[in-house]
């Protein structure tokens, strides 16, 4: 995971763990990304009130897989140990598919999900698509058919070389 | 200053606190109610679209409406502080209660006149989003930050289907011409500022509508001209649909929306 999103200072031993429990909660629609990978964790610490606070924010303000998250980071806590845990929901500053961890997009590569477009692009630009990379085969001779895919996070593209539909991890 | 005028100035500024958060609860709940209207539209296209993808399309689109919806309207019943919340203020308010956009409750007609009507919101959402960002109600701020980057994508889905609409065959250019025809004269409710608009532009919670129209105007021109669809003129009308005065098609959707809670008051999944 990038420094830029959350450490503000290293984590002592106790966070540490805190983050390896819930580096096992994988996201429900795409079970092989974490959900630290997908940077949906926004910090994980004790404060005065001598609780452990977990920060979570949403992908997408009407994402359905929301719900599913807090209640198996939930859970994830509880078995962990760490039942008096508050959970807090993030909104501030808004969830970015540059949070997506290294690892996070191999995995999503290796999975068949292209991961997202590093540049962000102007988003009021018209027709103009960010070259995406076929995870099945490499090639970049691929095409969008619909911005929109099986969850809010996703887009629909086809390979123009080997000819298989796959999912695109939207840049937001 | 005497200790009257410390008192009175006081009391002038606790008045103008009251005042400006009346009108912040009712600028909120016109955000959230014009999302959540919009939402609920796009959702009666599932299973219904031209192809699966635009299905997909719409569909996703009416998931972040919804989602901003409650964002909005969760915020709203804190402020309003009488312990309602998202729901009860989505299912059990009426159709005078309801103070969203008149444009957002036009029924879907056609898909030329669904994507009419959603690119003059989009093009809307994203310059009062992209405007909110930046308010000093901190709350708002992060909600808009969060919906305008997911507005940016609708508005593209849109304005790409109103250029291959318009610029397609005979017939879609004639549907989107007359959806366009059509729908036009409900434009003029989206920038004319009454005295909520006033008071939270005052108050640096929320842009001023003024200032917004010569953006909007000008997206909505370049994405018709790419279209070759006619801008129609402006027909000064005052639809009020943001001060619960709604056409007859509001009651009719809302019907549908909450006829489960109203049913079964309290159910839940």
């Amino acid at each position: 995971m990038s420094a830029t999103h959350r450490v503000t200072k290293p984590l002592d031993e106790r966070e540490r763990a805190v983050w390896s429990v819930l580096e096992n909660v994988m996201d429900p629609e795409i079970p092989v990304v974490s959900v630290v990978d997908l940077g949906i964790v926004r910090y994980a610490h004790w404060t005065s009130d001598r609780r452990l606070h977990v920060g979570l924010t949403p992908t997408y303000s009407g994402c359905p897989a929301t719900d599913v998250i807090r209640r198996t980071v939930r859970e994830a806590l509880d078995a962990g140990g760490y039942a008096d845990a508050v959970l807090e929901e993030v909104l501030s500053p808004p969830w970015t598919s540059e949070w997506l961890s290294e690892a996070g997009r191999r995995r999503l590569e290796a999975f068949g999900i292209a991961p997202p477009d590093k540049a962000v692009f102007n988003p009021r630009q018209l027709f103009r698509a960010p070259v995406v990379r076929c995870p099945r085969c490499r090639s970049d001779n691929t095409e969008r058919v619909s911005e929109f895919g099986s969850t809010p996070c996703k887009a629909h593209y086809r390979c123009s070389s080997c000819l298989e539909p796959f999912d695109y991890f939207k840049c937001i | 200053m005497s200790a009257a005028n410390a008192a009175d100035e006081m009391k002038g500024q606790s008045l103008n606190a009251q005042l400006s958060n009346d009108a912040r609860l009712r600028y909120v709940l016109r955000l959230g109610d014009t999302s959540l209207v919009l939402g609920q539209r796009l959702g009666e296209w599932v299973g219904h679209s031209p192809a699966l993808e635009e299905d997909l399309g719409l569909a996703n689109l009416a998931l972040d409406l919804v989602g901003q919806a409650r964002l909005l309207l969760s915020y709203a019943a804190e402020i309003e502080g009488k312990g309602r919340d998202e729901d009860a203020l989505a299912f059990f308010r009426d159709a005078p209660q309801f103070t969203n956009l008149t444009l957002a409750e036009q029924p879907n007609g056609d898909f030329a006149q669904t994507l009419v009507r959603q690119f003059l919101l989009d093009a809307w959402q994203l310059e009062i989003y992209e405007g909110l960002a930046s308010s000093s109600d901190t709350r708002l701020a992060a909600i808009a930050a969060k919906a305008v980057k997911e507005t940016r994508y609708h508005f593209r889905f849109s304005s790409g289907w109103l250029i291959r609409l318009g610029d397609g065959t005979e017939e879609s250019h004639r549907r989107a011409q007359n959806a366009l025809e059509g729908i036009w004269r409900f434009t003029d409710e989206l920038f004319v500022a009454d005295e909520v608009d006033e008071q939270v532009a005052a108050a640096g919670i929320a842009p001023r509508l003024a200032d917004l129209q010569p953006r909007w105007s000008a997206h909505i021109d370049e994405v018709l001209g790419g279209a070759t669809l006619q801008r129609p003129a402006s027909i000064p009308y005052p639809w009020h649909g943001k001060r619960g005065v709604h056409t007859e098609h509001l009651g009719h959707m809302l019907t549908e929306m909450q006829h489960l809670q109203r049913t079964y008051p309290g159910a839940q999944w």
